[in-house]
């Protein structure tokens, strides 16, 4: 039994201002499932549905935003949880922080302005779990935060002192109090430099290391994956268009999007052009019929345009949605 | 040195900040004698790269002629650019350079439909009378990035993706026939897979319409995929400075190293490389405060001599470079640990 | 604009309450053209009747028919809210937007007026100058007076908000563009600095229209020109509550609830339509 299980999820964003209604099809039929002791990515362009993805799979559903169909399961050994079903109330207390954490782009919103970063420690680990033994406490939180690499003085600081790169982590730290069976890391580090962002990666990579437990890592930049992730999910348009683990990704893509975006990829040492996509990305309140990137696709065909294409799974590990693939494979 | 063959030249420029009282006369030198020039008749796009807070926004704002130095001089085709009071002055010096700013989003005013500021500036730098007249204007500037004035008519900025907002802000700064582009950032708040559109423009401008562009980035990935020369800042020091193979192909200064080798590959076979731990430093204003070299709190091949007088510059292998690894005397005594301590 | 006044009707409870008050105050200001003698006149009917069919707001002890009276009463109060209104918002952006864009000397020259016109008692001041003027201070002069002091809290408002607009990127775009300083702030700044002014017109409003009714009822204004004040000041004088004519207290106030909160009401709706965030919103962003 994976620790988490995806099934057919639709979540779309459902608005009426001025009696205008709108509803975006962010998340449309996604299916994956992570497994213990790994780092799945996540990558696709802008606006694609990666975040409202993360949002269902962490139970931090808000209207507009709405499931419409579709299971997120977990088995957290003692605990089975259904996201779709419980109440966010109870999934608070339960789950949140202890079992599921959640890391952001812009750690600010996780940190108070206005309190020294010890506090912001104090603050959850009372809400989840109580503080008997305030030294205990102070003491097991620095362990913690040294044990990350990161020098014990911050503690006492605000999170207007620190830089970009040490907020983001801390953040970490923060999510990793409690030794979760899933961290979310949603672009953790799209705002930072090479230098910091290559810091904070590393972090997260020796913590799941150390604890063993997943990660779920969202960020377009492919390279990143190619230097952290396991496996790798990419999105298009609402949807998983191809997952395989991370060298075939690199090496082998089936899929007409995976393979243009490996190929377009920049490189120190290579000056060949690049091709850049045609088109624009789709607009998901009104998506393109059959296969959604069939504006965009240079091998699409008549197909294409009327039938949206079912995933195969070519290996047990590799799941391609395009109908060339589909078709080579029967 | 002559003049009139420069297309931009900077003259040992200083831009320095007054910060709450941290250092020694609470000064920063965000910018710290910096000198490079642009040649007139052979257009190139010149990346200035570095980690944030490198001082690489701020020399951008003294090339476009929105902060004065504090030292030194900023010539623009001759003229310099502190000579420049008269709003005359200022519009023909904004016809000839343009800028392009690093969020897509906030380049546009959400309330504002993004054709307007096209059909402004081609009208306000007197390149057509009216909206009649500048559409055709509009409409070529617009087809130089991929775009025609048919998809962004009546369209506000959140109507359209990042990347393409990204090149009608290209489309704009091209409008009034610019010489010289300052794109800072340009590419950081758009996703890995629109960004190689953007970039491919600023390549196309250069071949196509002599463009020059100063490409000021920290994607060290584009920056060699584009550019012909690159400058490596760091606490607002250009430490090293050179055509982009040289200096990304094959960095001599621990600094550009460091930079370079945490560009993460797209290819599998360089994780381990990547992993390595590294020692990310003090805070920022710390590093400026640094009397020596900047980099010496973190640089592995650091030398007593380091943290008290800064490097000279020095041409090494075809770039300028400034670490005192490579000085006259010190190369001796340094090459073994040069050779043995790869970084 | 049409498919924008369908749109609130449409959509907005406040505002077809707000549309229903105001237009029952438009309709009882539109009355007075039609009054069958001018409001200066006295005795034309019985004195003191109650409200009744002939007549709906009753008449007072000068022997006039309080509907033709507010009639005149709430033209006028709207007349002085108005102008008032318009002037000190004209003055209110101009000096917001121009001090907060321009900064420097012309930032600091124009702040210390605003501070000065702050700290100016008005009311002092006011009741200064109708004694100077013996009670001839004109409805007009008034709203231009009120107008003169309703300013500078807004402009600060104003300026506040172009100072942080000043730093974003678009306004940087506007000037590598080209534009005029002037011209730049009224196209890249105004549109956000909107829905304060209207938000703040309402109270404005609120306040000039009070602070006629405060010099009324002192009887410093010109009581003969009937406004929601003078109706008080002379329901006063004839001491109405005493002599059982409550009628003539009530009918002033009963117009200023019903113009009050419809002006509430229309600004609260207004002011959230074209907040730029819902108008994102609505756009579709
Ligand atoms: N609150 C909302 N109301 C309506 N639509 C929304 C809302 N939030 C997001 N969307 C839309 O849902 C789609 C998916 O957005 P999402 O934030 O999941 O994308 P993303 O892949 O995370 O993009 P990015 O890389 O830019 O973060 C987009 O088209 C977006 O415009
Ligand atoms: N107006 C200012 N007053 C004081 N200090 C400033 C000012 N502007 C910038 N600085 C400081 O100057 C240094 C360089 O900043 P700058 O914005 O030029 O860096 P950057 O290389 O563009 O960084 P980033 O990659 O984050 O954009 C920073 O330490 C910054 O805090
Ligand atoms: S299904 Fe067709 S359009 Fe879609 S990716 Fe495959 S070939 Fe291209
Ligand atoms: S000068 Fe010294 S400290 Fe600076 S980079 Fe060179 S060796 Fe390192
Ligand atoms: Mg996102
Ligand atoms: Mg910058």
């Amino acid at each position: 039994m994976p620790l988490l299980q995806v099934e057919n999820l639709r979540a779309y964003y459902r608005t009426q201002v001025y009696g205008i209604s709108r509803s975006v099809r962010a998340v449309d039929d996604v299916s994956l499932e992570l497994f213990e002791n790994e780092i799945y990515g996540i990558a696709g362009e802008s606006s694609c549905g990666k975040t409202t993805l993360i949002k269902v799979i962490s139970g931090t559903v808000k209207p507009p935003l709405r499931i419409e169909s579709g299971h997120v399961l977990y088995d957290f050994g003692a605990l089975q949880v259904d996201m779709t079903k419980s109440d966010p109330e109870e999934l608070r207390q339960t789950v949140r922080w202890k079992e599921i954490s959640y890391v952001m782009q812009g750690s600010m919103s996780v940190l108070n302005p206005v309190r020294k970063i010890i506090r912001t420690f104090e603050d959850i680990v009372r809400t989840h779990q109580g503080i008997p033994n305030k030294k205990l406490f102070l003491e097991q939180t620095c362990d913690h935060v040294m044990r990350l690499g990161l020098p014990p003085d911050v503690l006492n600081l605000y999170p207007h002192q620190l830089s970009g790169g040490m907020r983001q982590r801390v953040a970490i730290a923060l999510a990793t109090i409690f030794q979760p069976s899933l961290i979310i890391a949603d672009e953790p580090t799209t705002a930072l430099d090479v230098v910091v962002q290559r810091g904070v990666l590393q972090m997260l990579r020796e913590i799941q290391a150390e604890s063993g437990n997943t990660v779920l890592l969202v960020t377009h930049d492919l390279a990143i994956h190619a230097n952290v992730a396991d496996r790798v999910g990419i999105m298009y348009a609402g949807r998983i268009v191809e997952e395989a683990p991370t060298p075939i990704i690199f090496t082998a893509p089936r899929h007409p999007y995976t393979q243009h975006l490996i190929r377009s990829l920049p490189m120190i040492g290579d000056k060949s052009a690049k091709e850049s996509l045609s088109g624009a990305p789709p607009n998901l309140a009104n998506p393109p019929s059959g296969c959604r990137f069939h504006p965009r696709c240079p091998l699409a065909f008549e197909r294409c345009r009327t039938e949206a294409p079912a995933m195969v799974r070519l290996l047990p590990q590799h799941r391609v949605a395009c109908h060339l693939v589909t078709e080579a494979a029967e | 040195m002559n003049g009139e063959k420069k297309l931009l030249q900077v003259d040992r420029v200083t831009v320095s900040f007054h910060v709450g009282g941290f250092i020694a006369g609470g000064r920063l030198l965000a910018v710290n004698n910096v000198s490079f020039s642009l040649d007139a008749e052979r257009p190139e796009i010149f990346a200035v790269a570095g980690e944030s807070g490198s001082g690489k926004t701020t020399l951008a704002r003294v090339l476009l002629h929105d902060l004065e130095p504090t030292q030194g001089r900023v010539v623009f085709e001759g003229r310099n650019l502190s000579t420049i009071k008269r709003r005359r002055d200022a519009m023909e010096f904004m016809r000839k350079v343009q800028p392009v700013f690093q969020n897509p989003f906030e380049t546009f005013s959400p309330l504002r439909r993004v054709e307007d500021y096209l059909f402004e500036t081609a009208i306000q730098f007197g390149r057509a009378r009216n909206r009649r007249a500048a559409a055709p204007i509009v409409d070529e500037a617009l087809h130089q990035v991929g775009l025609s004035l048919e998809e962004v008519r009546q369209r506000y900025p959140h109507e359209l993706s990042g990347g393409q907002i990204q090149r009608v802000a290209v489309a704009r700064a091209l409008i009034p026939q610019p010489h010289l582009i300052l794109a800072d950032e340009p590419v950081s708040m758009v996703d890995a897979s629109l960004r190689m559109s953007i970039v491919n423009l600023f390549k196309k401008l250069r071949d196509e319409q002599k463009v020059s562009v100063v490409y000021i980035t920290h994607d060290l990935a584009t920056a060699y995929y584009i550019s012909d020369r690159i400058a490596i800042m760091l606490r607002g020091v250009m430490v090293e400075s050179g055509p982009v193979e040289k200096v990304l192909g094959n960095p001599l200064h621990p600094y550009t190293k460091l930079l370079q080798e945490s560009v993460p590959k797209p290819v599998m076979t360089e994780r381990e490389q990547w992993a390595r731990p590294i020692n990310l430093g003090a805070m920022e204003v710390k590093e400026y405060g640094r009397v020596g070299c900047k980099f010496a709190g973190r640089c592995p091949h650091v030398m007593e001599i380091c943290k008290h007088a800064e490097p000279p510059a020095l041409e090494v292998e075809g770039r300028t470079v400034k670490c005192y690894l490579y000085g006259e005397d010190a190369a001796q005594s340094n090459q073994s640990s040069l050779s043995s301590g790869k970084l | 604009m049409l498919a924008v006044f369908r749109d609130l009707l449409r959509y907005d409870g406040r505002f077809r309450v707000a549309f229903l008050f105001l237009m029952l105050t438009l309709l009882l200001a539109g009355l007075s053209w039609f009054s069958p003698y001018p409001p200066t006149r006295t005795f034309i009917t019985p004195q003191d009747l109650p409200p009744s069919l002939e007549h709906p707001f009753g008449t007072n002890s000068r022997g006039q028919d309080l509907l033709w009276w507010m009639a005149f009463a709430v033209r006028n109060s709207l007349i002085l809210g108005v102008i008032t209104a318009v002037v000190s918002r004209l003055i209110a952006i101009f000096v917001g937007l121009v001090s907060g864009y321009r900064g420097g000397f012309i930032d600091r020259a124009l702040m210390s007026a605003n501070d000065s016109f702050v700290v100016l008692p008005v009311l002092p001041i006011l009741v200064l100058l109708s004694f100077l003027l013996q009670g001839q201070l004109s409805l007009v002069t008034l709203a231009l007076l009120l107008g003169l002091f309703g300013w500078p809290w807004d402009a600060r408002l104003i300026r506040a908000q172009v100072l942080s607009l000043k730093e974003r990127a678009f306004t940087r775009t506007a000037v590598y563009s080209g534009t005029p300083p002037l011209l730049l702030t009224l196209r890249e700044h105004l549109p956000f600095v909107l829905p304060v002014v209207f938000a703040t017109t309402i109270n404005n409003m609120l306040w000039s229209i009070g602070m006629e009714v405060t010099l009324s009822v002192l009887g410093l204004s010109d009581v003969t020109v009937p406004t929601i004040g003078t109706t008080i000041f002379w329901a006063n004088q004839h001491q109405a509550l005493v002599a059982g004519v409550w009628w003539w207290l009530a009918a002033p106030i009963l117009v200023a609830v019903v113009l009050f909160l419809g002006l509430y009401l229309l600004f609260s709706s207004v002011n959230e339509f074209i907040d730029p965030r819902t108008r994102l919103r609505r756009i579709g962003a």
